[in-house]
């Protein structure tokens, strides 16, 4: 794989096909942990490291010990749910501690939507994505980069918005959530418009 | 959040049991008042069918996942509690996927990786730490089924008003004649956010206690 692929599956993984915003993957973190940058800058930051460590680690996994010419000879795909989500736990609860150890006050602010991070769809919509599409093992690297990438962008951008959209007069009923949703529709429509870039 | 309080009484179907079963359908809706589970079903509103379907299994996959976590609660460390939790779901979820694979094969393929991330949905193992890990097994039964029945309603809802307006069409029957045109930004992803915003605009309209005030 050429740079210039790698970087175009970079691109398209982040903006065109970005998690978030054209597949709705993450979303439960995405809106809940939005309300301040700095949290969210955080929670982006944990998401690209754990997207580019399962994705890799399960591409691992699939070939060489679930696919027909793996470690037990027979066609176990059926099982890849189940891996796939036990991986993804495992390396989630390894950030779990670390953070915990070397940022009390991150590990505090992220609350309940640390563990969440297993069940962020974004993480196994990667594995998922993965898999569907047969990517190889440099793509699979690059593509779990780039679709973390995707969304520590589209968080951050959010965040930034909620804050300032705190100082507007929305309509009461409107204020906080629904307003994230209103405005998360209309982030995914520019988003839109990134359709077609190729390098 | 309320629901966490240990729910007990002698009756099967008492006052409290017939609370945690209507709740979720409003007052304490999983996806418009909690904010969980949005993320694994909206792309498969774009249609009625699929959004049936998808409801079904989270019904399913959360009721059983609750009782069956429930059962195990005493049982279980908590330093590994999630990967338990997780391989209950998934469990479930390979159930659900492999009787679509083998009896609607076409619906199978249209949800294509969204029937795994069922696993992901955030109701099912919000629901786990919240309720079922400190709660009866009948109860916690009753909470799965409960939100799960309130996340279809909303999904539903939205699949509704995407199909309608998007094709003039409600399971796939062609409602309004030729001279509708579809609304193509209704197929589009957004349409299915602007809508739950204007639900959760409605519903916060009529309940003022679920206003936000921050």
């Amino acid at each position: 794989m050429s740079f210039i692929d790698a970087l175009n599956l970079f691109i398209k993984a982040s903006f065109i096909e970005n998690m978030v915003l054209a597949y709705f993957l993450g979303m439960c973190s995405y809106l809940a942990v939005s309300k301040s940058v700095s949290t969210a800058f955080g929670l982006g930051l944990a998401v690209i490291f754990v997207l580019s460590i399962t994705l890799p680690i399960n591409w691992l996994v699939l070939n060489y010990v679930l696919a027909e010419g793996g470690v037990f000879g027979t066609d176990l795909t059926f099982l890849k749910l189940i891996v796939f989500i036990a991986v993804i736990a495992s390396m989630v609860q390894l950030v779990e501690m670390v953070i915990e150890r070397f940022s009390p006050s991150l590990y505090n602010s992220l609350g309940i939507f640390l563990p969440l991070i297993t069940v962020n769809c974004a993480i196994l919509g990667g594995s998922l994505f993965m898999e569907a599409r047969e990517y190889n093992f440099g793509e699979a690297v690059v593509f779990g980069v780039g679709s973390g990438f995707g969304f520590f962008l589209a968080i951050v951008a959010i965040a930034a918005i909620r804050e300032k959209i705190r100082y507007s007069h929305v309509p009461a009923p409107l204020r906080g959530l629904g307003i994230a949703f209103i405005i998360t529709g209309l982030m995914g429509i520019a988003f839109m418009s990134f359709m077609g870039i190729k390098l | 959040m309320a629901d966490t309080a240990t729910a007990s009484s002698g009756t099967l179907m008492g006052k409290k049991e017939r609370r945690l079963l209507t709740d979720p359908f409003n007052d304490n809706n999983p996806i418009t008042v909690q904010v969980l589970g949005i993320c694994s079903a909206l792309a498969v509103t774009s249609a009625l069918k699929p959004s049936l379907v998808m409801a079904i299994a989270v019904v399913f996959v959360c009721a059983f996942s609750n009782l069956a976590i429930s059962l195990l609660r005493k049982g279980i460390p908590g330093r590994i509690r999630m990967i338990v939790q997780l391989t209950v779901i998934a469990a479930l979820v390979t159930l659900v996927e492999q009787s679509l694979k083998a009896f609607q094969y076409d619906l199978y393929k249209q949800l294509s990786v969204y029937v795994g991330l069922i696993i992901t949905n955030c109701i099912i193992m919000g629901r786990l730490e919240a309720f079922a890990m400190g709660n009866k097994p009948w109860q916690s039964f009753l909470d799965g089924v409960g939100n799960g029945v309130g996340y279809g309603v909303i999904l539903l809802a939205v699949a509704f008003f995407r199909e309608f307006l998007g094709k003039g069409q409600i399971f796939g029957y062609q409602l309004l004649g030729e001279w509708y045109v579809g609304n193509a930004l209704m197929l589009a992803p957004p349409a299915a956010m602007f809508i739950i915003g204007l639900i959760i605009w409605f519903q916060r309209a009529r309940n003022t206690e679920l206003v936000d005030v921050s």
